[in-house]
C-alpha cells in the first residue's frame, strides 16, 4: 500500500499520457511519461523517500509538493539541490539521492 | 501606457493581468511554474491532455477563458518558469525585479532585471502544517501536496489516507484524493463544532452574495456523502508512527484551544496522512520591496489594493486567506489601478462589491477554523520542529530557557531552528509561537523577521556571479525576453 499513479485507462478525466520518459534513479531505471516531475515518477513506483537528512540520517521525500519545504532535494545530472517536486523529468536524467553529511550552506540564503 | 508587472499567475494574478489590460496597460505576467493557474487551477501539462479535466476543478471555464484571453493578447507578455528571486528598491521605479528563467533550480538560467512602472504582487500562500511527533516521516504530506500531486500529476499519495488539520481546504483535498482512486478514511477538523458554529453563524445575510463559494462547498460535501467519508470535528492527528514510512497515526480529541484530551486517543492504520492547519502567505518579495504588513501579518493594502509603496499593489492570499473568489476580486481591482484605470469607473465597481462580500467570508473562515495555541500540547521533547535543521522541541525550549532574550533572531541563532534551506517557511511561525509562549509577556521583539527573506529562493553562486547569460531560456514556452532586459 502506497503512493501510485492513477492509470490513464481508469482515470475518469479521460487522460491521454504522452511520450514515455526513462530516467535513472540511484542506478535504477524508472519510466514515466513526459510532463511528470521527478518526484511524480518516483512516487508512482510506491517509493516515498529519496533523501537522507544530514543530522539524523532520516529518510525524506515529498512533504509540501509545491517547492517550499526543500525536503525533496535530489542531485540531477550532477547538479545538487534540485527540488524533485518541481523539476519535470527529462528523458535520460540521472537522479541520485542526496545525503549531505553536514548541513549544506545555503548559497545566498540570509538568516532572518 | 503603464508597464505593469504581475508576479504570480494564480487566480489573483490572472485577474490582475486581465484588468490591467482593460485599463490600457502593457502587461508582463510572471510565474515560477511552467503553466498558468497557480495553486487553485493546478493542472496537467499539455503533454498529458485530458478531455474531462474540468471534473477536477471549480471554475475551470473561468480559468481557461482568462488564459485564452491573456495568451492571445499581444500586449501581454507571459513568462513562465520565471522565478523572481530578489527585489530591489531604486530611484525612478517602484522596484527592480530580478528573475531567473529556466527549469527549477537549474544552473545557468537566464537572468532578467525588470523595471516596471507598477507591480502587482500575487504570490499566494502555502500550507501551514503544525509539527507533531512523526510528521517528518515519509508518508506525511501537507494537504497541498496531496492536492498538487492529484491535480497536477494524477498521483495519489496513498491508498488509505487520513486528512486532518483545520479549514474548509481539507474538503477539496479529500475530494481530489477520492478522484484519484484513494480511500479517504476520514477528515478531522481540529476546531470543535461549537467553534465552527460561532465562527460561521452570525449575520448570515452577509454571506448571501457568496453563493459561488457555497456551491463549491456543497460540491465537496456531496463528494463526502458519496464516498461515505467520516468528517469529525474537535479531533486532531497528534502523532504519526512507522520506522521509515507512516503505517499508522494517533488521533485525539482536542478542546476548544486544541489541547489534546488524555484518554481519547485512537490509532488509525494508514499509508499516508495529509495535514494542513491553515496557510502562510508568501510575503518575502513584498517585504523586500518595502511593503508594510497588517498586524496579522498580511500585506497591507488600501481601497485600490495599493500597498504603502506607490506603484506596488498586492492581491490574493498574500493580503489575507479568503479563497479564489476574493483573490480574483482583489486581482481585478489591483490590475486596474496599477495600469492607471480611474478609481470610480464602473469596471471596478463589481470587483469592489465581490471583494466586500468575500472579505466577510474570509473573516468567518478565520473565526471558525483559525489555529489555537493548545497545539503545543501534542509535542514531546523529541518532536522535530524545524525539519531542515532537525531541531527538536526539547532543544528549542532549552535554547529559549537558557537565554532571557525576547529577540526571535537571537533565539533562532542559538537553536538553529528556522535557519535551514527552506528559510523557515515550514516551521518559522511555529517556532515563533513556541518561543513566544516561553518568554515573559509572550511577545517577541522582532516577529516580522520570520517572514523576511531577501533572497527568495536559494540560487547558485555561479548564477549570482554571471552577469550575462548568452543562452536563451530553454524550458519556457513563452516569448523570449527582450535582450536589453538581460543583465
Ligand atoms: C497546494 C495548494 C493547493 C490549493 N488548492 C486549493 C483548492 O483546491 N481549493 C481552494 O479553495 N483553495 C486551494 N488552495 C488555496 C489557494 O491558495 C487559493 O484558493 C488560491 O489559489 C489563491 O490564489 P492566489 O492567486 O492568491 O495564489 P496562488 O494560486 O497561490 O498563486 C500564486 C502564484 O505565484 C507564483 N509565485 C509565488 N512566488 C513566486 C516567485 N517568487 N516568483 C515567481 N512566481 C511566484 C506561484 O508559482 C503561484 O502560481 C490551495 C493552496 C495550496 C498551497
Ligand atoms: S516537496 Fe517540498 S519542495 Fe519539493
Amino acid at each position: 500500500m502506497s503512493a501510485y499513479l492513477r492509470s490513464a485507462a481508469e482515470d475518469p478525466i479521460r487522460r491521454r499520457d504522452g511520450e514515455p520518459v526513462a530516467i535513472s534513479v540511484d542506478g535504477e531505471r524508472l519510466t514515466g511519461v513526459q510532463g511528470q516531475s521527478i518526484a511524480g515518477i518516483i512516487l508512482a513506483t510506491g517509493r516515498l523517500d529519496w533523501r537522507v537528512t544530514s543530522a539524523g540520517s532520516r529518510p525524506r521525500g515529498v512533504f509540501c509538493g509545491i517547492g517550499v519545504c526543500f525536503d525533496c532535494l535530489v542531485t540531477v545530472n550532477d547538479e545538487p539541490d534540485v527540488r524533485a517536486c518541481l523539476r519535470r523529468a527529462v528523458h535520460g536524467d540521472v537522479v541520485v539521492q542526496q545525503h549531505d553529511p553536514l548541513p549544506t550552506p545555503v548559497e545566498g540564503s540570509i538568516d532572518g | 501606457m503603464a508597464d505593469v508587472l504581475v508576479i504570480g499567475a494564480g487566480p489573483a494574478g490572472l485577474a490582475a493581468a486581465a484588468a490591467a489590460r482593460e485599463a490600457g496597460g502593457e502587461v508582463t505576467l510572471l510565474d515560477s511554474s511552467d503553466v498558468l493557474g497557480g495553486q487553485y487551477w493546478r493542472h496537467l501539462p499539455d503533454s498529458r491532455p485530458a478531455e474531462r479535466e474540468r471534473l477536477l476543478h471549480h471554475g475551470w471555464d473561468t480559468f481557461t477563458a482568462l488564459r485564452r484571453r491573456l495568451e492571445s493578447d499581444p500586449h501581454v507578455r507571459i513568462v513562465t518558469s520565471a522565478q523572481v528571486w530578489a527585489i530591489e528598491r531604486d530611484t525612478g521605479v517602484p522596484a527592480v525585479v530580478h528573475v531567473l528563467v529556466g527549469p527549477p533550480d537549474a544552473g545557468g538560467r537566464q537572468r532578467l532585471a525588470l523595471r516596471p512602472d507598477a507591480v502587482v504582487f500575487a504570490t499566494g500562500a502555502h500550507d501551514r502544517t503544525l509539527p507533531f511527533p512523526g510528521w517528518d516521516l515519509p508518508g506525511v504530506f501537507t494537504g497541498g501536496a496531496a492536492q498538487a500531486l492529484a491535480k497536477g500529476e494524477r498521483i495519489a499519495v496513498g491508498r488509505r489516507v487520513l486528512v486532518a488539520g483545520a479549514g474548509p481546504f481539507l474538503l477539496p483535498v479529500a475530494a481530489s484524493l477520492t478522484q484519484t482512486g484513494a480511500t479517504v478514511v476520514g477528515v478531522l477538523e481540529a476546531n470543535r463544532l461549537s467553534t465552527l458554529v460561532k465562527g460561521w453563524a452570525p449575520r448570515p445575510w452577509q454571506l448571501a452574495s457568496t453563493h459561488a463559494k457555497a456551491r463549491e462547498l456543497a460540491g465537496y460535501v456531496a463528494n463526502h456523502v458519496r464516498h461515505a467519508i467520516p468528517y469529525r470535528t474537535g479531533r486532531a492527528v497528534v502523532a504519526a508512527h512507522g520506522t521509515d514510512r507512516v503505517t499508522s497515526v494517533t488521533t485525539a480529541a482536542v478542546d476548544a484551544a486544541w489541547t489534546p484530551i488524555a484518554g481519547t486517543e485512537r490509532t488509525v492504520e494508514v499509508d499516508a496522512v495529509c495535514v494542513s492547519h491553515g496557510f502562510t502567505p508568501r510575503l518575502e518579495l513584498a517585504i523586500a520591496a518595502g511593503c508594510a504588513l497588517t498586524p496579522d501579518r498580511f500585506v497591507m493594502t488600501g481601497p485600490d489594493q495599493q500597498t504603502n509603496v506607490v506603484g506596488l499593489y498586492a492581491a490574493g492570499e498574500i493580503t489575507g486567506i479568503g479563497g479564489v473568489d476574493l483573490a480574483m476580486a482583489e486581482g481585478s481591482i489591483a490590475g486596474w489601478a496599477a495600469a492607471g484605470g480611474p478609481p470610480d469607473d464602473k469596471a471596478v465597481r463589481d470587483g469592489r462589491r465581490r471583494r466586500a462580500a468575500y472579505r466577510a467570508f474570509a473573516a468567518r473562515l478565520e473565526a471558525a477554523h483559525g489555529i489555537r495555541p493548545g497545539w503545543t500540547g501534542w509535542l514531546d521533547s523529541h518532536t522535530i520542529v524545524c525539519r531542515c535543521e532537525e531541531v527538536s522541541f526539547g532543544r528549542l525550549c532549552g535554547a529559549a530557557d537558557a537565554t532571557s532574550t525576547t529577540s526571535l533572531r537571537s533565539l533562532k541563532l542559538s537553536s538553529r531552528a528556522a535557519l535551514g534551506i527552506c528559510q523557515g517557511r515550514m516551521c518559522g511561525r511555529s517556532v515563533e509561537e513556541i518561543l513566544a509562549g516561553r518568554v515573559a509577556g509572550g511577545r517577541l521583539r522582532d516577529e516580522v523577521v520570520a517572514d523576511q527573506r531577501p533572497i527568495a529562493v536559494p540560487i547558485r553562486l555561479g548564477d549570482l556571479a554571471a552577469r550575462r547569460d548568452p543562452e536563451p531560456p530553454t524550458a519556457s514556452p513563452s516569448q523570449s525576453p527582450t535582450p536589453n532586459e538581460t543583465e
